[in-house]
């Protein structure tokens, strides 16, 4: 962490870090281009102007001839046009034979001048306060029976090539800047276009629900294989652990009851046996505790159940119809006890994917709310109708003592009861076990009391098949 | 006329005597001091006589009335000399155009650049140091009187039947630079002779009409005025038209197979002394040059190089290209060619 609050800004960003790195490398490239064009743009204009100066001075040479033992030259006009080719550079010239000035400049001596006849020399020097490029060429000229070394010099100045090399190091500089400029654009293209798919990873990860352990499977770029592969297996092994821990919870709750029954049924004989009020008194506290244990035992189970199940959620042709008519009927001897009339109103077919031992477990939670939290006598309405085009609603309507208002919406939450239960047996587990069937459904759970009059209503919407 | 002719020529002797010795090899044709309201004098040296020049001067000294000139004329070679050597003056102006150019190269000349010398074609200029500011192409002149009933040639080739047929009419009658002693007309002469083969065929022709030699323009168009000559070949046109326009006897002959162009040329030595006054001489002198006619002289606008006869060749170039017949070897050669065709 530290580490990297040290770093600067952009490097926490593996595109910014790419875009900057592209850029520094693209600006080096472009310096050196330009670099490499300057001096080749100016070793060739250098050695444009020497070709020239060499083709001046051996066409000079190539006009010198004899006649009766004296040397005899005629400049060719040739010769001295073209050394305005480069630009309007100063020149100088000089023949001299066996070290005597024929014509041209006498002080333009040449150093290290060519010993055999043909070669050429060319050097840099600075003549008359500028610096010069002179080529000297030697040749032998028979005067007479006499060899006659002669050598050619011609020289000019270097203000043209100067002007070349600057004019096309501008001209580099110029394509230089824009290179670079286009390559930090592109640079920034390809790497967006490069994480993209780490991107779109990333939210795959994000939009999963919290309880979706399943495998992500999507085709990822190799460099982010390793990632998908380990992240596939940290899910595996977080569902194994998961499932293990519901596996667990409902063998313990399944340990649990089967003893609490034989503890109940022990503490029902004694009940009849004993006579003195205090003892029992006491063993309906015994049986009352067993009876909440015993309730929780199997919601728990229940509860595991739906964790279990929703994991790989069936997608069943669920009528909801035929569905609420079993619960209703499943409910029917527990509201008889109490005299609670229970009012169905369902048509199908209301078709809904997904796993029937789920939802019927989900409606009959909520039922059974509705007949144990109500007084006896007392009607509970089941309808189903279409919440819109696309949704099934069953409302449940009660008109028992109603929702505790302050609790409302912590009610779903697990163990929570609300503080209107006095003394019914409950574990707080029945609308968390709902709320997740419907959930993990696409559904959803609606608690309220209803305005007109007392009561519980609370509707399980489904999306339709 | 006479008197003050005189006077100026005496006038001319003394402020030779005063001047010392650094340019007392220096020969002054004419000289005349144009004061200014203030201290500062340019020194020029021309090869332009004071009659052409004057106008300008004054024009000049009325948009610059604090600067004064200190005009002084030479011949072409005097004025390379002198500057060569190092002789002080602020603005050297010559029609030889190899010698200025090789100054320049040399090094005597400096480098100024102003909006104006910008304005100048690329062939007018060398290195912003040697200016072009007139194009001036050599011309024949021809008398009316002696050329009474003949065709006028249009071109060198039948210039040359012309000559050839009639004897009689041109027989020491045609004259011509003698390119021994005039650098313009040696300039002339290596230009024609390089552009084309005619020239030497029409050297030979005149050499044995007994052609008369000259060393200035004046001379021959003022021989050819009196009737003396027929025909003068290789006239600085400048003066010809500058003649004709008051002197019916003469004519320019169209020749329109060439023309061999001149361009008079100014350059700032390096040892001015007064750079800046110089060169707002020079900015006013370019300017005059490059206006379709020039008002205050009768020399011709740098735009006649466009002119269609000008334009085979093009105005001879400003380039080291020009050393190559101020080399002495190849100016021996081309002497000897030019006295064995003239001089027969
Ligand atoms: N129909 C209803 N009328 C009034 N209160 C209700 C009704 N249904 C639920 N409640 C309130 O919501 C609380 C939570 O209900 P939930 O079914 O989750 O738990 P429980 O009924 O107490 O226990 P069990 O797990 O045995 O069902 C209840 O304790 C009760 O306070
Ligand atoms: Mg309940």
């Amino acid at each position: 962490m530290s580490a990297a609050a040290s770093r600067p800004f952009w490097w926490r960003s593996i595109g910014q870090r790419l875009t900057i790195l592209l850029a520094v490398i693209a600006a080096v490239l472009a310096i050196l281009s330009w670099w490499m064009v300057t001096s080749f743009a100016r070793e060739a204009a250098e050695r444009t102007q020497d070709n020239v100066l060499v083709a001046s001075a051996t066409s000079i040479a190539e006009a010198l001839r004899s006649e009766q033992g004296t040397i005899l030259l005629e400049l060719p006009y040739s010769a001295f046009a073209m050394l305005d080719a480069i630009g309007e550079d100063r020149v100088f010239y000089r023949v001299a034979a066996d070290g005597e000035t024929l014509t041209g400049y006498e002080d333009l001596v040449p150093i290290n001048p060519p010993d055999r006849p043909g070669d050429v020399a060319v050097r840099t020097l600075s003549f008359r306060g500028d610096l010069v490029r002179m080529v000297t060429i030697q040749r032998t000229v028979l005067a007479g029976q006499q060899p006659v070394s002669v050598l050619v010099s011609v020289a000019q100045t270097r203000t043209g090539v100067e002007a070349i090399g600057t004019g096309l190091s501008r001209t580099a500089a110029v394509l230089s800047v824009a290179f670079f400029l286009l390559a930090v654009g592109l640079g920034a293209f390809a790497t967006t276009s490069s994480l993209q798919p780490l991107n779109s990873f990333a939210q795959a990860v994000t939009r999963r629900g919290p309880s979706d352990l399943r495998p992500l499977r999507r085709r990822v770029p190799d460099e982010l294989s390793p990632l998908l592969i380990a992240l596939n297996r940290l899910m595996e092994r977080l569902g194994q652990s998961i499932r293990r821990s519901e596996e667990f919870i409902a063998e313990a709750a399944h340990r649990v009851r089967t003893p609490l029954a034989t503890v109940r049924a022990q503490a029902e004989l004694a009940l009849h046996t004993v006579e003195k009020d205090n003892e029992k008194q006491m063993l309906r506290r015994m049986i009352r505790a067993v009876d909440e244990s015993s309730r929780s035992a199997s919601q728990l189970l229940d509860h595991a159940t739906v964790s279990f199940r929703a994991d790989a959620l069936a997608q069943d042709r669920v009528d909801l119809a035929e569905l609420a008519a079993k619960v209703t009927e499943g409910l029917e001897p527990t509201a008889e006890m109490k005299d609670i009339a229970l009012h169905l109103d369902a048509e199908g077919p209301a078709d809904v994917r997904g796993d029937t031992i789920l939802l019927e477990s989900a409606l009959r939670n909520v039922l059974d709310n509705s007949v144990k939290y109500s007084p006896a006598e007392t009607e509970v309405m089941i309808k189903l109708s279409k919440d819109d085009a696309t949704h099934w609603r069953i409302t449940i309507r009660d008109h028992g003592r109603g929702f505790s208002a302050d609790s409302l919406p912590e009610l779903t939450a697990r163990f929570k009861r609300g503080t209107n239960v006095e003394k019914v047996v409950g574990s707080g587990l029945g609308l968390t076990i709902a709320e997740e069937v419907l959930q993990a459904h696409g559904g959803r759970l609606e608690l309220s009391n209803p305005q007109d009059g007392a009561g519980a209503c609370v509707s399980l919407i489904l999306p339709a098949a | 006329m006479r008197f003050t002719h005189i006077a100026r020529s005496l006038a001319v002797a003394l402020l030779l005597l005063l001047s010392g010795s650094a340019v007392a090899a220096l020969e002054i044709e004419d000289r005349k001091l144009y004061r200014g309201t203030g201290d500062r004098v340019i020194s020029v040296l021309s090869t332009a006589d004071l009659a052409v020049f004057e106008p300008f001067i004054l024009q000049f000294q009325i948009e610059q009335p604090d600067i004064g000139i200190d005009y002084q004329v030479a011949s072409s070679t005097e004025v390379h000399k002198a500057i060569r050597d190092g002789a002080a003056f602020d603005l050297a102006i010559s029609s030889a155009m190899d010698l200025q150019f090789q100054l320049a190269n040399d090094g005597a000349a400096q480098a100024y650049s102003s909006p104006t010398t910008q304005r100048l074609p690329v062939w007018a200029r060398w290195r912003d140091q040697v200016f072009a500011f007139t194009a001036e192409p050599a011309v024949t002149v021809i008398s009316r009187e002696r050329f009474a009933g003949l065709d006028r040639p249009k071109t060198r080739q039948e210039l040359i039947a012309l000559l050839r047929q009639n004897p009689e009419v041109f027989q020491n009658a045609i004259g011509t630079y003698d390119v021994r002693i005039s650098g313009l007309g040696y300039l002339f002469a290596t230009q024609e002779a390089r552009n084309s083969d005619t020239f030497w065929r029409l050297s030979e022709l005149m050499g044995g009409q007994g052609a008369a030699l000259y060393c200035c323009s004046a001379q021959m168009i003022d021989d050819v005025g009196s009737g003396r000559l027929a025909l003068a070949y290789n006239v600085l046109g400048s003066y010809a038209t500058e003649r004709i326009a008051r002197d019916d006897r003469l004519e320019i002959l169209e020749l329109e197979d060439y023309a061999t162009v001149m361009l008079r040329t100014a350059l700032i030595p390096a040892t001015a002394n007064d750079e800046q006054s110089a060169a707002l001489f020079l900015d006013r002198l370019l300017e005059e040059g490059m206006r379709d006619t020039p008002e205050t002289w009768d020399l011709p606008p740098l735009g006649a190089a466009n002119q269609p006869e000008a334009r085979a060749y093009g105005p001879i170039r400003l380039g080291p290209a020009l050393l190559v017949y101020l080399d002495k070897l190849n100016r021996g050669a081309f002497l000897r060619a030019w006295s064995d065709a003239m001089l027969q």
